[in-house]
C-alpha cells in the first residue's frame, strides 16, 4: 500500500539558502511557503522537522506535484494579495526565490508580515562583485549562474542589492532579525562584505512591534560596515 | 457488445436497496420539519470494504446523476455509470483498492425515495405532497445508509456540482465520518444567478399544462425538455459552444427563414432536452432543483468559517477555469472558510474551455489529483 514518494531532499538541499533556511525553522510550527515549487521543501521540513505546511503555487504540474506529496496547496498567484490567509496564522513564512519576479515586491513582502510571525525571504544579490564587474567592464546587463537570461526575456524584473533590500524593509516598517549571506561565497569574506561578496541572503524579518521604537534591533548587522 | 478496450470483461454492477424509516422513531428527520417514512435508497458498491475499514469512498452525484456511478448493469448495456472514466479497476478511484458506494439522492427519481414514490401515508404517489428537501436531508439519508453498510468513516467523499455540496454536507453534519472531502465544481451556497436559472425551468415545467400541478401520469415533455435546455446552456462555454457548433447550419446550407430549427447548437439542445425526458421526472427536477436554491452551508451561523468550526477533514478542492456556473471565486470562497479553521487544504483552479461539465470531463487531471490525493489520504487514515 506504501507506494514510495520521490525522494527530493538530496537535490533540494544542494541550494544553500534551503539548508540555511531549514535551520532557522522551529520543529512543529506552521510553515507557509509562497511559490512552494512541488512541494518538496515543505515535504522534507515536514518529515525533518514535523512542520505543518501550507504551499502557495501557481504552476499546475506543481500543484500536482505537491498532491502527490501530500501537501497541502492552493493555487495561487503572488502578485495578487494573499487576503484568504488570516492576520499572523503561520509562524514561519518562506518566501525563498520568487521576490524579483513579483510585479510589487512590496505587497507581497508586507503581506509575508501580515500573516506570519515571521519570514525568511531569499533574495539575490545584483549587487554581487561579479555582477558589478560584468556591467562596469562590459557594459551589459550581468548574466550568471543566479541570473542566467537576458534582459529582455528576464522573470527576474525587480532585481536589487542586499542594501536595497535593507532599505526598502525600513521603508515598510519591516524589522530585519537576522541576515544570513548565502551562495557559493559564504564564509568568512561574504559576511564581512555581504553587498559585494553574497550572491544573495536570506532574510529573517518581522513586523516591527508597535512598541518597539530602536530601529536598529538586528541580531547581525554585517553589511553595516562594508561599501 | 464489450468497448473495454484492453480485452478485459466489463465491470458489472449491480443495483441494491435500503429501506429504513418504518417507524416514527427510525423515519427520517428533515429540515422542513416534516418526517419521511419507509425511505428507499437505491444504491450501488464496487470492491471491497477492507478489514480495517480504511478504504470506502462516498462519491455523490449531481442533480441528474443517479446510483449508477461506474461499470455495467449487464454486459451488453450501451453505457456505463456516469464517471466510469473516473472509477473503476485501476482508474483514478481505483476499485481494485477502493470500496466505492454511490447512492441515489432522495427526492431523485432513480430508484431512491422521491415525489413519485408511494407515500406509504396514502398509498397514492406524492407528488407535490412529497416534503421540500434539502441537501442536508440527502446527506442525513446517505448517513444512514452508511451505517446499513457497517462503514465507521469514509476515506473519502467526492462529488461534483450538487455533489460537491454533498461532500461539504458531510464535512458539516457529521465531521468525524469523513476523513477527508473533495469537492468539484461547486459552491457553498446557490448564487443568486443559479437560483434565478432554477427559477425559469421551474417556471417552464410548472406552466406545462401537461404538468397538472404534478399530478400527471405522462411526464410534461415540453416543459422539462425545456428547463433541461435551459440548465444545460449553463454547463457549457461560450468556448466550448464555438468549437463544438461554431454558427454551423444543421441540414441545410443555407437559412430556413422560419423559426424551425436551422442551427447545430438548436438541435443539439433539442436533443439533449429529448434525452432528459426519458430518464428524469418532472416533479424530481423541481424538488432536487429547490434543493440547491435552499443551499447555504452558512445559513444559521455567522459565517461560513463558523459552518466548518467542528470539521476535521482534510480537503482537496477543485474548480474550472471556464465554469461560470459555479466559477472559481465560489471554490475561493470555501477555501478560504476552511484555512481560517486552519484545516489542511489544497485549491487548483484546473484550466478548461468545458464550462461546467468540465467536472465529467477532464478526467486525465482531476483524476491525477484524485488518485494521489487519496493515496495519501489512506496512508493518514484514522
Amino acid at each position: 500500500m506504501s507506494r514510495n514518494k520521490r525522494n527530493f531532499s538530496g537535490t533540494l538541499l544542494s541550494r544553500p539558502d534551503l539548508r540555511r533556511i531549514a535551520e532557522l525553522i522551529e520543529p512543529g510550527s506552521r510553515v507557509l511557503d509562497l511559490g512552494c515549487g512541488n512541494g518538496e521543501f515543505l515535504h522534507y521540513l515536514a518529515a525533518a522537522k514535523q512542520v505543518k505546511g501550507l504551499g502557495i503555487e501557481i504552476n499546475p504540474q506543481k500543484i500536482d506535484q505537491c498532491v502527490h506529496l501530500g501537501i497541502p496547496v492552493i493555487h495561487g498567484d503572488l502578485n495578487e494579495p494573499l487576503d484568504y490567509l488570516e492576520d499572523q496564522s503561520f509562524d514561519c513564512v518562506l518566501l525563498t526565490r520568487t521576490l524579483q519576479e513579483l510585479t510589487h515586491p512590496e505587497h507581497l513582502l508586507r503581506e509575508v508580515t501580515r500573516v506570519g510571525r515571521r519570514g525568511l525571504v531569499g533574495f539575490i544579490n545584483f549587487g554581487h562583485i561579479r555582477n558589478r564587474m560584468q556591467f562596469f567592464f562590459q557594459g551589459r546587463m550581468p548574466r550568471s549562474r543566479t541570473l542566467p537570461h537576458a534582459w529582455y526575456n528576464t522573470p527576474n524584473i525587480h532585481l536589487g542589492t542586499l542594501r536595497d533590500f535593507r532599505e526598502l524593509c525600513a521603508e515598510l516598517d519591516i524589522e530585519i532579525l537576522h541576515a544570513v549571506p548565502t551562495g557559493p561565497a559564504r564564509g568568512f569574506f561574504a559576511r564581512l562584505l555581504p553587498n559585494f561578496l553574497a550572491r544573495a541572503a536570506v532574510f529573517e524579518i518581522r513586523k516591527r512591534p508597535a512598541a518597539d521604537a530602536d530601529p536598529a534591533s538586528e541580531r547581525e548587522k554585517p553589511e553595516q560596515k562594508s561599501n | 457488445m464489450t468497448t473495454e478496450k484492453d480485452g478485459q470483461p466489463p465491470l458489472l454492477v449491480q443495483p441494491q436497496d435500503y429501506t429504513f424509516g418504518w417507524t416514527e422513531e427510525d423515519a427520517l428527520p428533515l429540515d422542513c420539519g416534516k418526517k419521511l417514512y419507509g425511505v428507499n435508497l437505491r444504491y450501488e458498491t464496487i470492491g471491497t470494504l477492507s478489514p480495517a475499514g480504511d478504504n470506502a469512498v462516498l462519491i455523490l452525484h449531481a442533480l441528474s446523476g443517479d446510483a449508477h456511478v461506474a461499470g455495467r448493469h449487464a454486459p451488453d448495456d450501451r453505457k456505463p455509470g456516469w464517471w466510469d472514466e473516473m472509477v473503476g479497476p485501476g482508474k483514478a478511484i481505483d476499485t481494485n483498492r477502493y470500496f466505492v458506494v454511490c447512492s441515489n439522492v432522495i427526492g431523485g427519481c432513480a430508484g431512491s425515495t422521491g415525489p413519485r414514490s408511494i407515500d406509504p401515508a396514502t398509498g397514492k404517489l406524492y407528488n407535490l405532497s412529497f416534503p421540500v428537501i434539502t441537501i442536508a436531508d440527502m446527506v442525513r439519508a446517505q448517513k444512514r445508509l452508511m451505517e446499513h453498510l457497517g462503514i465507521r468513516k469514509f476515506l473519502a467523499a467526492v462529488g461534483g456540482s450538487m455533489g460537491g455540496m454533498q461532500a461539504l454536507e458531510w464535512a458539516r453534519l457529521y465531521p468525524d465520518c469523513v476523513q477527508s472531502v473533495i469537492p468539484i465544481a461547486t459552491t457553498s451556497r446557490l448564487s443568486p444567478q443559479s437560483i434565478a436559472f432554477d427559477w425559469v425551468g421551474s417556471q417552464a415545467i410548472r406552466h406545462d399544462p401537461a404538468w397538472n400541478n404534478g399530478e400527471y401520469t405522462e411526464n410534461p415533455e415540453h416543459g422539462l425538455a425545456t428547463a433541461r435546455m435551459l440548465a444545460h446552456i449553463t454547463y457549457l462555454s461560450d468556448e466550448s459552444m464555438n468549437r463544438k457548433f461554431g454558427r454551423e447550419l444543421q441540414e441545410s446550407d443555407s437559412y430556413s427563414f422560419s423559426f424551425e430549427r436551422d442551427f447545430a447548437v438548436e438541435s443539439y439542445l433539442e436533443h439533449q432536452g429529448r434525452r432528459f425526458v426519458e430518464r428524469f421526472d418532472a416533479n424530481s427536477y423541481l424538488y432536487i432543483t429547490r434543493a440547491t436554491d435552499y443551499f447555504d452551508l452558512a445559513n444559521g451561523y455567522d459565517d461560513l468559517a463558523e459552518a466548518f468550526a467542528g470539521t476535521k477533514a482534510d480537503f482537496l478542492v477543485v474548480s474550472f477555469s471556464s465554469d461560470w456556473l459555479f466559477p472559481t471565486e465560489q471554490s475561493e470562497r470555501i477555501v478560504r472558510a476552511l484555512l481560517k479553521n486552519r484545516l489542511n487544504c489544497s485549491f487548483c483552479e484546473i484550466e478548461s474551455g468545458y464550462g461546467h461539465d468540465a467536472f465529467l470531463l477532464e478526467v486525465e487531471r482531476l483524476g491525477a489529483l484524485i488518485r494521489d490525493f487519496l493515496d495519501n489520504q489512506q496512508r493518514k487514515f484514522q
